[in-house]
């Protein structure tokens, strides 16, 4: 029993210490970016690795999500014989919740894993310790850059996904199941708004690009240096980034959508 | 690093196809879209009452698709709602006594503008007008009258 509540206040305590480590962090990533600004080419080049590189199975995720949509929604809208409302469904769906969190549970994956053990290598073979020794600052030279290309590519591939995904919905509605397209659209022009809908995903993705970056580098910078160290924090990236990232969307959503 | 321009090039298509998606979603909501303009005539409808009739509707005849609402105003002297619609170029044969009217499609679905053909020789020209039209039916008011008149006949 002691034990047991012995472990329990050990366990709260480091829980608590990595949380300020990890807060002090993000306080000084964000102050290096600063110093990004003079050296767009590092940004560039992580916006390649974590943007570009993620640009595909985005929009191939996007693509099958919406022809998904558009297929379900298309059985259970039939039955009301209100089929010509396909278009809001899918396009509400994918631009409110599915677009900004699917992509950024995608981003975790694919990005967000390759920043952890990018990272958590560099720092087992002591690259990090070298730069330092060399006064460069690794947090300003390797770990901001790549922060801020997160939270730019973030929002980009999650408004990819969202049309991708309409369009996806669109080809099987109205090519596969004879939806009319005009209705698709129109009805989805009509009840969707810029600012209730398409700017709220957009913030939800920024919020959901920023976090996810932030557990990423962070887990890598504090990973214990060997490969199973290397090889957790990798996991505990990927679990941790999808905790976040639903939880907070359940937050956000009930911040932007409760008042209609 | 040896890729460098690719690498440049890659971010550059990423970065715009990112904004174009933006874009795309953005003129999805404001209406700006514009669809691939085929050719097709306009011709104008007075409603009493065009209901829940939204730009980009479709018009059908016997129940096929042959043009849409292009744009629906009120008129300020006559009380009226004023339709215009625009009929694909083909369809170029509709009779000058045309009924127009505002049907929905299924209990829950958009309402959609339906023209029944009359027996006139003359066909409808750009710019034409339909005389002889029946409203949108107003749930409401039909809810209404009906407890109206079942309230008359109790007495």
């Amino acid at each position: 029993m002691i034990e047991f509540l012995q472990q329990l206040g050990k366990n709260t305590h480091t829980g608590f210490t990595k949380l300020g480590r990890g807060t002090f962090f993000l306080l000084q990533v964000i102050s290096g970016i600063l110093s990004v600004l003079p050296r767009p080419r590092l940004l560039l080049n992580q916006m390649y690795s974590v943007g570009v590189l993620s640009f595909l199975i985005i929009s191939i995720s996007g693509l099958f999500v919406g022809m998904v949509l558009g297929l379900q929604g298309y059985y259970i809208l039939s039955d009301f014989g209100a089929e010509e409302t396909l278009g809001v469904m899918v396009a509400a769906s994918l631009v409110r919740e599915l677009g900004p969190v699917v992509s950024a549970l995608l981003f975790a994956g694919r990005a967000g894993s390759a920043l952890t053990a990018e990272i958590g290598l560099m720092k087992a073979t002591e690259q990090l310790s070298g730069m330092e020794m060399m006064a460069v600052d690794p947090i300003k030279r390797i770990i901001s850059p790549r922060f801020l290309a997160g939270c730019l590519s973030m929002p980009l591939l999650a408004a990819l996904f969202s049309a991708i995904g309409i369009i996806g919905g669109q080809l099987v509605g109205s090519g596969l199941l004879g939806v009319d397209e005009g209705a698709y659209w129109a009805q989805m022009q009509a009840n969707l708004d810029f600012q209730d809908d398409i700017v709220n995903g957009v913030i939800k993705s920024i919020v959901f690009g920023f976090v996810t970056s932030w557990i990423a580098l962070f887990e890598g910078y504090d990973a214990v240096p060997t490969s199973e160290g290397v090889s957790r924090a990798t996991t505990r990236t990927v679990v941790n980034s999808a905790f976040s990232i639903l939880g907070l969307d359940f937050i956000l959503t009930t911040l932007m959508f409760g008042d209609n | 690093m040896q890729h460098t321009s690719t690498q440049d090039t890659f971010v550059g298509l990423f970065v715009a196809s990112g904004i174009v998606g933006l874009f795309f979603l953005a003129l999805q909501v404001s209406n700006l879209s514009s669809f691939t303009e085929r050719d097709s005539y306009t011709i104008t409808a007075r409603f009493e009452n065009s209901g829940g009739l939204k730009i980009k509707s479709p018009v059908s005849a016997a129940g096929v698709k042959i043009g849409r609402v292009s744009a629906i105003s009120f008129d300020r002297k006559t009380y009226q709602s004023v339709v215009k619609l625009n009929i694909d170029a083909q369809y170029n044969t509709l009779p000058e006594d045309t009924t127009a009217s505002i049907f929905t499609a299924g209990l829950l679905g958009e309402q959609y503008v339906n023209l029944e053909p009359g027996g006139s020789d003359e066909f409808l020209k750009e710019g034409g007008k339909i005389e002889i039209t029946q409203s949108a039916i107003i749930l409401e008011k039909a809810i209404g009258q009906f407890l109206f008149k079942s309230a008359e006949e109790k007495k």
